[in-house]
């Protein structure tokens, strides 16, 4: 199995007409919504055996996650670091890697935000908010773009290296929170020195949303834009597509997957930095939350399209967010979510088999 | 463990006793990981299936009093999950890293969901082996405590080693991992070696989940593993798909986690998470050095997706 049959066939060979367009992305929406439902049938079959009623189950979930405005926003500040994350994994795939290091990214990420945002907190806010983003995006970019580089340069496959990459990152977070970097005053959990109030970047006016969610956004558009529409993007894209054919084009493969890894990487660190600086004011254990892997199945959902990864996440978090309401509620175990989660990871991925075997789907000769 | 009475001795004591009590879940996850990989797929699931295991296990020693029957159930749970995998990554087009970190989310959610009642009581664990009762320090005796498993999994290392050169089944894993079309060119079914491959992967997996439950820690909760599963793909490279290597990197790997404490018990405590990165260092150190652009990781199976 090659890591080039994940890649989205889309663009590989250019739409012709408008309705053959239509009929892809047809497919790209029905697809995954199908399996969803085939998920929910799965999940609901197994909480009727346990005793509970499946539709009820469904209607506190959406209580939970999108029926008010409150639920929206705990929906959508767990979507935010979720989204991030899954552009880690994204934007490599389109050059033919396929990288699991995001977790990584992230903490390390967080950890160079903490220390450059306490070195920096006697200045204004606005320059300790930008140092903390790019001391954390340059990081997180370079943690990943090292994966990059290791496959280019070396031939080391990039998936278990950026795994082992990200334990070494996780040792060393843990080593410097409670070692070198401690805040003596941080005596149950070990946590960097505060970077202070004033330096925090804090939540978006009339909503009880970090920033992280922005950031999110606004990465995922210019990502998409990136890809789909420029030069670059294509060349990107190529390199994913076949290396040989890349060479002989004259691109400049190298560089171009050490971008695409630093971007990702970039996106990585920037929500440990959102993390660090709109939630817990320092860095500590709290940031190793499993975000990086959650990011890798979003990333796989959403076919590695930086605009579907929005929806997909929201979705996430959604689910994520109602595990509480199960919980009071039908006096579900907290797991219950992971249960959903994990059924519906598993028939979406399975459901990657169906892509181009529906006739109606598929664009018409002329 | 107390290690100031023997000074700077106990350092090595109490790493050959770590290594001995905490490298059998390693030992069994990269034993099942190493034959998976022998036959071409890799299962990045095993996180997920180690922790299934430690759950079956432990909830089926809670009720049914007998912890070899949990240990036998960890291994079917862990066989179960194995073939869900296999089969899902059977389908054409599917990519198995993707489906093997579903499956990790699928089976630690599922095993927090059933392991809820299991949290609190106090079920029967698995008797160890006092090996080291001809000695007078403690020290020594309580490092050459040996659960049986571990025994088992050595035998089996061995087995797996002899069996992987000698068998028809050996070859033929072998055969299919290497290339598939040579297999099916000699009339054998590629995915249903590998569903298999995999299913006894996750038995493998299983068993070693349910030592972390019935032996060492020795209890269930959700925060039982510490990674166990998902170390193995690392240990598999490391002892490059040789499963006597697998057995070796496992009391490496276990040694390595055991060194933080024991320095911190004679007072060194600087560096403890440093030491227990050193296999993920040593392992990347060795892709590094043996890797190259133009040619695959020496031993490596030839269809494994990772390795091209």
């Amino acid at each position: 199995m090659s890591s080039s049959a994940v890649l989205p066939v889309t663009g590989t060979r250019p739409a012709a007409f408008p309705s053959d367009r239509l009929r892809r992305a047809a497919e790209a929406i029905v697809i995954p919504v199908g399996a969803l439902l085939v998920a929910m049938i799965v999940f609901g079959a197994f909480m009727s055996m346990i005793g509970k009623d499946p539709l009820e189950v469904y209607a506190l979930i959406y209580k939970g996650a999108f029926s008010s405005g409150f639920a929206w926003q705990n929906t959508l500040q767990r979507a935010a670091p979720l989204i991030l994350t899954a552009l880690c994994v994204a934007l490599p795939a389109q050059t033919g890697l396929i990288l699991i290091g995001g977790e990584g990214a992230l903490v390390l990420g967080g950890l160079a935000a903490a220390v450059i945002g306490h070195a920096l907190s006697g200045g204004s806010p606005m320059t300790v908010k930008i140092g903390m983003a790019m001391a954390a995006m340059f990081v997180g970019g370079g943690w990943i773009a090292l994966a990059g580089a290791l496959r280019h340069y070396r031939g080391v496959n990039e998936t278990i290296s950026s795994l082992l990459l990200t334990y070494i990152a996780i040792a060393l977070f843990n080593h410097f929170v409670e070692g070198p970097l401690r805040d003596p005053a941080s005596l149950n959990k070990p946590s960097t020195m505060p970077i202070g109030d004033a330096n925090m970047v804090g939540h978006i006016p009339g909503m009880d949303v970090h920033w992280g969610l922005v950031y999110g956004i606004a990465f995922c558009i210019v990502a998409y834009v990136l890809v789909r529409h420029t030069v670059h993007g294509f060349a990107l894209r190529i390199v994913g597509g076949n290396v040989r054919a890349a060479k002989l084009a004259g691109l400049p493969v190298g560089i171009l997957i050490l971008v695409s890894c630093f971007l990702g990487g970039a996106a990585a660190g920037l929500a440990g930095m959102a993390e660090v600086a709109a939630v817990h004011g320092s860095a500590n254990a709290s940031l190793i939350a499993g975000y990086g892997y959650a990011g890798i199945l979003v990333s796989f959902i959403a076919r590695h399209n930086p605009l579907a990864i929005l929806p997909v996440a929201t979705l996430l978090g959604g689910i994520a967010a109602s595990g509480g309401m199960l919980q009071r509620r039908l006096d579900l175990p907290d797991a219950t979510v992971l249960v959903l989660e994990g059924i519906a990871f598993m028939v979406i991925l399975a459901s990657e088999t169906l892509y181009g075997r529906f006739r109606m789907f598929q664009p018409r000769e002329t | 463990m107390d290690g100031t009475s023997l000074g700077w001795w106990g350092v090595p004591i109490a790493v050959l006793g770590g290594a001995i009590r905490v490298s059998t879940p390693f030992l069994f996850v990269s034993l099942g990981e190493c034959l998976t990989e022998k036959s071409g797929r890799i299962n990045l699931g095993l996180e997920g299936i180690l922790v299934m295991g430690a759950m079956a296990g432990y909830g089926i020693s809670y009720l049914t009093g007998s912890p070899w029957l949990g240990v036998l159930v960890a291994g079917f749970a862990g066989l179960l999950l194995g073939l869900l995998h296999g089969t899902v990554c059977s389908l054409p087009r599917v990519n198995d890293i993707a489906v093997g970190i579903g499956l990790m989310l699928f089976g630690t959610g599922f095993a927090f969901f059933l392991g809820k009642p299991f949290v609190q009581p106090k079920a029967p664990t698995l008797p160890a082996l006092h090996l080291g009762d001809w000695a007078s320090s403690p020290q020594i005796q309580a490092a050459l405590q040996i659960n049986v498993l571990f025994i088992i999994g050595l035998i089996l290392a061995l087995a797996m080693s002899w069996a992987f050169r000698n068998t028809r089944w050996g070859l033929v894993v072998r055969m299919v991992g290497d290339s598939a079309d040579a297999a099916r060119a000699m009339g054998y079914q590629v995915n249903l070696v590998r569903v298999l491959s995999t299913a006894v992967g996750g038995f493998l997996a299983g068993v070693g989940g349910s030592f972390l439950s019935l032996y060492y820690p020795g209890s269930w909760n959700e925060g039982l593993s510490s990674g166990q599963g998902l170390m193995a793909v690392a240990l598999v490279i490391f002892a490059r798909w040789r499963p006597l290597h697998c057995f070796y990197a496992a009391l490496l790997f276990g040694g390595a986690s055991a060194l933080g404490p024991a320095l911190q018990s004679v007072g060194v405590s600087s560096g403890y998470y440093l030491f227990n990165a050193t296999p993920y260092v040593l392992t990347l150190g060795i892709m590094i050095a043996t890797c190259s652009p133009r040619r695959n990781l020496a031993g490596a199976p030839g269809e494994l997706s990772v390795t091209r």
